[in-house]
């Protein structure tokens, strides 16, 4: 067994590293306080090459492979959860759709600007009624004289609504089968297209830099090849998509640990109390190792989540379970670092006071920590 | 336009520097090695002027380092330099300033440049002595502590930082150039960068490939380190407790007059 990284992975981890702490660290305090989409990193973030990170070269992107695309996602996030969310979502829902079922047509349109990060994408599952319960799909598109005309609401959509937002592929109920129940499509709908709005940003506990909004769709009319992948397949694309997806949010869900451990050791070695720094006292020590413990555990999840499909192994279980375990080590963890920094970790200068925040939406997003036991324990056959 | 610039591959800045009394040198096992910071900056000078000129122009990195630290300087080709030709010998073990630079030059002169690009400084011995050194066994100009380079009509054109302000001067090609930190950030490598700095060539050149065996190394050196020590602990600060504000503030202006401060 070979835990080395290649020179690739660790140019790209140590990248990502200098990039989160010299350029978004600085500005997360200030970012998340006033609810500011960060234009000019997301800008860097493209000329690098973060935001096609995974994607081939002649789709615009870098070409390199999960394992340092969850490495580039935990740097980040260690700095900011909200950059790095916008920078996953563009990444692992807005993009990748049209990579793996996208025409080429599509792909040169739609995925070249996307990993470039001339543009972001949305991705539109969730609506007011459907979440956990995706099936359940409210939003309408119907064949027309060689139009789509959609009519629906989606919720909680990242990067639905900045200014650099191209629009955003949604599942929408497409016919009745056979059997009665929905036919659901996915349906590519570009942001100038008329009867498509998106509300203001929705104000949030965490991820506050991070762009969501609601959208609304009113006899909303797009052409018939804005269908994206096959026709009745949306909700087969849509949860390989969630699969792969999986992968970056427990990625960010470590990186958000790391960050919040970061701040807790070097609080700990700092404060001194009772005539010593609180690091020296075990209770302290304990929570510390502890920790630490469990982002090692963690992040090697995500790492053998990435690796199985980066060589094409089936990937599934442990990237549910990476992003389970990571999601609820996050938790664990941010709450340990305030507690480390007692009443200052309750104050908002404090950064362990946003990562509190920041954590939470880990074991809600992409599959609540109850559906991802729900497949899990599908999986192990019960 | 051929751009060479050096780079030396130095322990961590970040990292504790710790001297072995037995070798007399720096302790670079168990330390990340990185590139000379000072360097990172000559290499931005480089690929900025390139970028400038454009047309068939090329950076080349060069660096005298061990072999095994070779990955180390990729980053340099992430960056965006087209190739790296790297001399490497055990025999270059030890080497001070005037070895150095004469086994430094050989190579230049067989790689060829038309602009040869060099850090101020290096993180780690810190002489600053290796940029003229290197220009006089190469017998070309140097112009030091520039902060903008410019090349028209085969004349360069630079800006030198001087204490009260800047200097231009004007030179022929081929030239010494060193850096200040003034002349630009040095740029982060792109993925794109980073993905293809392992198909970019590395050249390996060793001391029979220059012909140098014998001013080589300790051996060849001019220069002896004959001891070292830690600079001096701090001692204890003078605690004052004054009556009022007025009698601290007296008491802290009569230590600064002391110390000849104000």
């Amino acid at each position: 067994m070979n835990f080395d990284l290649t020179d690739e992975q660790l140019a790209i981890s140590r990248l990502a590293r200098e990039f989160a702490t010299d350029e978004v660290r600085p500005r997360a305090e200030e970012m998340d306080r006033e609810e500011a989409f960060p234009y000019d990193l997301v800008a860097k973030m493209a000329e690098l090459g973060f935001l096609g990170l995974p994607f081939p070269e002649a789709y615009g992107g870098a070409g390199a492979d999960t394992v340092s695309y969850a490495l580039a996602i935990m740097e980040i996030a260690r700095a900011d959860a909200s950059t790095a969310i916008t920078m996953a979502a563009h990444v692992s829902l807005g993009a990748t759709p049209f990579y793996l079922f996208g025409t080429e047509e599509q792909k040169q349109r739609y995925l070249v600007p996307l990993a470039q990060g001339k543009m972001l994408w949305g991705f539109g599952l969730t609506e007011p009624e459907a979440g956990s319960d995706a099936g359940n799909c409210r939003t309408t598109a119907q064949l027309e004289n060689g139009q789509w005309r959609i009519n629906g609401t989606k919720a909680f959509i990242t990067n639905s609504g900045t200014d650099l937002s191209g629009g955003t592929t949604i599942t929408a109920v497409t016919d009745k089968r056979a059997d009665g129940r929905s036919e659901i499509s996915n349906i590519i709908v570009p942001q100038t297209t008329p009867g498509f709005t998106r509300s203001k940003k929705y104000r949030k506990m965490g991820w506050r830099a991070s762009d969501t909004r609601e959208l609304s769709f009113v006899d909303a009319s797009v052409p018939e090849e804005n269908l994206l992948g096959k026709r009745g397949e949306g909700l087969k694309q849509f949860l390989t998509i969630l699969d792969g997806g999986r992968i970056s949010v427990a990625a960010l869900s470590v990186g958000l640990a790391m960050g919040a451990y970061d701040e807790a050791l070097a609080y700990a070695k700092e404060r001194r109390a009772f005539g010593q720094t609180i690091s020296k006292f075990q209770a302290i020590q304990f929570k510390l190792v502890d920790m630490l413990c469990e982002i090692e555990h963690s992040k090697l999840m995500v790492l053998k989540a990435a690796w199985e499909k980066d060589n094409k192994r089936d990937f599934l279980q442990t990237a549910s379970l990476a992003k389970l375990y990571a999601g609820e080590v996050s938790r664990r963890v941010v709450n340990e670092a305030v507690q480390i920094h007692g009443g200052y970790g309750f104050m908002d200068e404090y950064p362990v006071s946003r990562m509190y925040r920041d954590q939470k939406i880990n074991e809600i997003g992409e599959g609540t920590n109850e559906v991802q036991r729900v497949v899990i324990a599908r999986r192990m056959g019960l | 336009m051929k751009i060479v610039v050096t780079v030396k591959l130095v322990p961590d800045p970040n990292g504790e520097k710790k001297l072995d009394p037995a070798t007399k040198r720096l302790v670079r096992t168990g330390v990340e090695t990185v590139i000379n910071p000072y360097d990172e900056y000559a290499l931005e000078a480089a690929l900025q002027l390139k970028e400038r000129i454009g047309g068939d122009s090329t950076v080349t990195v060069f660096c005298m380092s061990p072999e095994s630290l070779k990955e180390s300087l990729r980053k340099a080709l992430a960056m965006g330099a087209d190739g790296a030709v790297m001399l490497s010998d055990s025999s270059l073990e030890g080497s001070d300033v005037w070895a150095s630079a004469h086994a430094m030059s050989l190579a230049l002169k067989r790689i060829g440049f038309d602009i040869l690009i060099v850090g101020g400084l290096t993180d780690d011995g810190s002489t600053g002595a290796v940029p003229g050194a290197l220009a006089e066994f190469l017998g070309v100009p140097c112009l030091t502590n520039v902060r903008k380079i410019e090349i028209a009509d085969g004349k360069v054109r630079v800006e030198r930082e001087t204490d009260g302000g800047y200097q231009e001067v004007t030179g022929s090609l081929p030239m010494l150039v060193t850096t200040a930190l003034t002349i630009g950030e040095p740029r982060y490598p792109s993925l794109k960068g980073i993905m293809g700095a392992k198909k970019k060539p590395i050249d390996m050149l060793s001391v029979a490939d220059i012909g140098a065996a014998d001013t080589v190394g300790s051996a060849g050196s001019k220069t002896e380190l004959l001891s070292f020590a830690p600079p001096p602990a701090r001692g204890a600060g003078q605690i004052v407790t004054p009556e009022d504000p007025a009698a601290g503030a007296a008491a802290i202006l009569a230590f600064l007059k002391d110390k000849k401060l104000v």
